[in-house]
């Protein structure tokens, strides 16, 4: 079994991102793997114990994504490839299953590709989806669980109404949700390695491609209007009582 | 303006946000309302009913249930014909699939989840639009626009006012052909995961790690500290659910209390669960970590209960109750229960 884990370098979610002079600033908080894309990793890690085969990590993304490559080699993933091209800075989501497409092609032979329900930057969870649109294959989306038998696959899936059992034919994509399984941590030997390793790194020249031209563009960028929420706070003898004027404050805001 | 408005339904009950994406569309111009399913005439009159200018009903068994291939497929050639300048829809687990694939059909670009919209110019003659969107967990906002045509965008729920409804009003149904090439196969269903639909919620009432402190209760014997912990939150969401119950709204539950393993992941509020914007909203025994605020600060009414009154939950709150929930949660039950004549 050859599985590909489609991964993305986000922000670190505790970092106080803001629109500053036209750019999204996060201070020094540091980047990390897309917290989403290592459920995706653990799932691929997964599927791999249990059948056999390779984990591959894929990533579009500045030099500094190496990073989060290695994180998931670290979490166990056998190799991991860069694909990072100055001409690929303001990919949109159908750009970026284009080139993922083409660089899933060029790994070859992949039975399942792995991504994240979503990433925490632009968080359109629509990449994934698209690039299965764009090979052709099967969509086997938002998985809480996967299994493989006789060239299929078949998952349990989360949806808003509950859940839905859904198959389809290898070779296909997948996205997982966090029901899968918590990600386990990077070993010490997996640490080791994953500093040791080798990223090949993929420029456009490399997959034989044109950067894809993005239709969809930012015009502008803000930080969200800050309220000045003062809040009263209730008070009185009794719960009851508190509950009362409670009550009352918020049926007068007619809300309800 | 001319718009396609994709109607989400599951088995026939519609996802409220369509309605929501219908009344946008008509603000913009022609709205033609979208309706894929097996049987899905009602859909396709109910659109009718709340003002589409036409319903485009491709009815198949080929598309009872919600499959990306088919439907793309079938929505990629009604947009071929048609040529909207937009394709709106609410944005659901489906349409995020359903409008990307799409987009790469038509090799246009897609806008996801927006909260705002307008069109560029005159809108009487402008044909295209400019979309706000929260990114970075709603950290920052862009404005966005897609260069191509058709424009994807699906919106967030309650962020647009619904179209005007109006029982019996009737109009053109037009039947469309279905595409059938399937790549999966859908085998089976079960709603045991309670659904739990947050995001058209008008009301939640939500319960953090706190729910789980009540200390004069005392678990059955035989428990492990989990177990107590776990019996003890039980007890703790139960009160968060008879008021959830009685006001109509769901019950949500913060990022500590998911991870405690107090309740199911489709409760979670904020960051890497859903952005919502309830009318009211009820955070009972939540801190307040800045991805739970960002989650739900778009609240038209924000209430905090917490015993920590330096907690940053207040920060957001309009009131604020500085107390012991297990109190507080029952007795407000009860009076709203009172006051709302229930």
């Amino acid at each position: 079994m050859k599985i590909i884990a489609c991964i993305k370098q986000v922000p670190d979610s505790e970092a106080k991102v803001k629109a500053e002079g036209g750019q999204v600033t996060w201070g020094d908080a540091p980047l990390v793997i897309n917290p989403f894309d290592e459920y995706a990793v653990e799932g691929a890690l997964q599927q791999k114990e249990a059948l056999g085969g390779t984990v591959t990590a894929l990533c579009i993304g500045p030099e500094s994504a190496k990073e989060a490559l290695k994180h998931a080699l670290a979490m166990g993933a056998d190799e991991a490839i860069l694909v990072s091209d100055p001409a690929l800075a303001n990919l949109d989501s159908v750009g970026a299953a284009r080139i993922l497409a083409v660089a899933i092609k060029k790994i070859g032979d992949a039975d399942m590709v792995i991504f994240g329900r979503q990433t925490l930057d632009d968080g359109s969870g629509v990449t994934g989806a698209q690039t299965a649109r764009v090979l052709g294959w099967p969509l086997l989306s938002l998985a809480a669980s996967i299994k493989v038998q006789d060239g299929s696959v078949t998952v349990d899936r989360v949806i808003e109404e509950g859940r839905q059992t859904v198959s389809g034919k290898l070779p296909a994509i997948l996205s997982v949700v966090q029901s899968i399984g918590e990600p386990r941590y990077p070993s010490f030997m997996g640490i080791r390695k994953a500093s040791k390793a080798t990223i090949p790194v993929w420029s456009l020249a490399d997959l034989s491609e044109n950067a894809p031209a993005s239709v969809v563009a930012r015009t502008e960028l803000m930080n969200p209007p800050s309220e000045e929420v003062v809040c009263e706070i209730i008070s009185g003898e009794t719960p009851e009582a508190i509950a009362e004027t409670l009550a009352d404050k918020i049926l007068a805001e007619k809300v309800l | 303006m001319k718009s396609l408005v994709y109607i989400d339904h599951f088995k026939g009950e519609v996802q409220p946000a369509s309605w929501e994406a219908l009344g946008l569309a008509k603000s913009l111009g022609t709205a033609i309302a979208v309706v894929f399913g097996k049987d899905a005439e009602a859909v396709a009159k109910t659109a009718l009913e709340y003002g589409a200018d036409e319903v485009l009903l491709a009815d198949d068994p080929a598309l009872e249930d919600y499959r990306g291939e088919t439907y793309a497929s079938t929505l990629s050639a009604l947009a071929s014909s048609s040529t909207p300048d937009l394709i709106l829809f609410p944005t659901t687990t489906r349409t995020r699939e359903l409008a990307g694939m799409s987009a790469v059909d038509l090799n246009s670009g897609v806008l996801v989840d927006i909260t705002g919209l307008e069109s560029e110019g005159d809108p009487s003659t402008a044909l295209r639009v400019i979309a706000t969107r929260p990114i970075y967990e709603g950290k920052v906002l862009e404005k966005t626009v897609c260069n191509a045509k058709p424009q994807f965008v699906t919106i967030r729920a309650r962020n647009f006012p619904k179209a005007a409804y109006e029982a019996g009003r009737a109009g053109t149904i037009t039947k469309v052909e279905a595409k059938t090439d399937a790549l999966t196969k859908v085998e089976g269903y079960s709603a045991t995961e309670a659904a739990v639909n947050l995001g058209d919620a008008s009301v939640i009432v939500s319960g953090g790690r706190g729910v789980s402190n009540n200390p004069s209760l005392t678990p059955p014997n035989g428990m492990d500290e989990k177990q107590a912990e776990l019996w003890r939150a039980q007890q703790g969401f139960a009160l968060v659910t008879d008021l959830a119950k009685l006001l109509g709204g769901a019950v949500g539950a913060s990022r500590a209390a998911v991870d405690a393993g107090y309740i199911t992941y489709a409760h979670q509020v904020g960051q890497t669960g859903k952005v919502v914007t309830p009318d009211l909203y009820i955070a009972c025994g939540i801190s307040g970590a800045i991805q739970h605020l960002v989650g739900m600060r778009n609240a038209k009414l924000i209430v905090a209960i917490n015993k920590d009154g330096d907690a940053p939950v207040f920060k957001q709150a309009r009131y604020g109750v500085v107390g012991d929930l297990f109190q507080i949660l029952p007795a407000l039950t009860e009076a709203m229960r009172k006051k709302l004549g229930k």
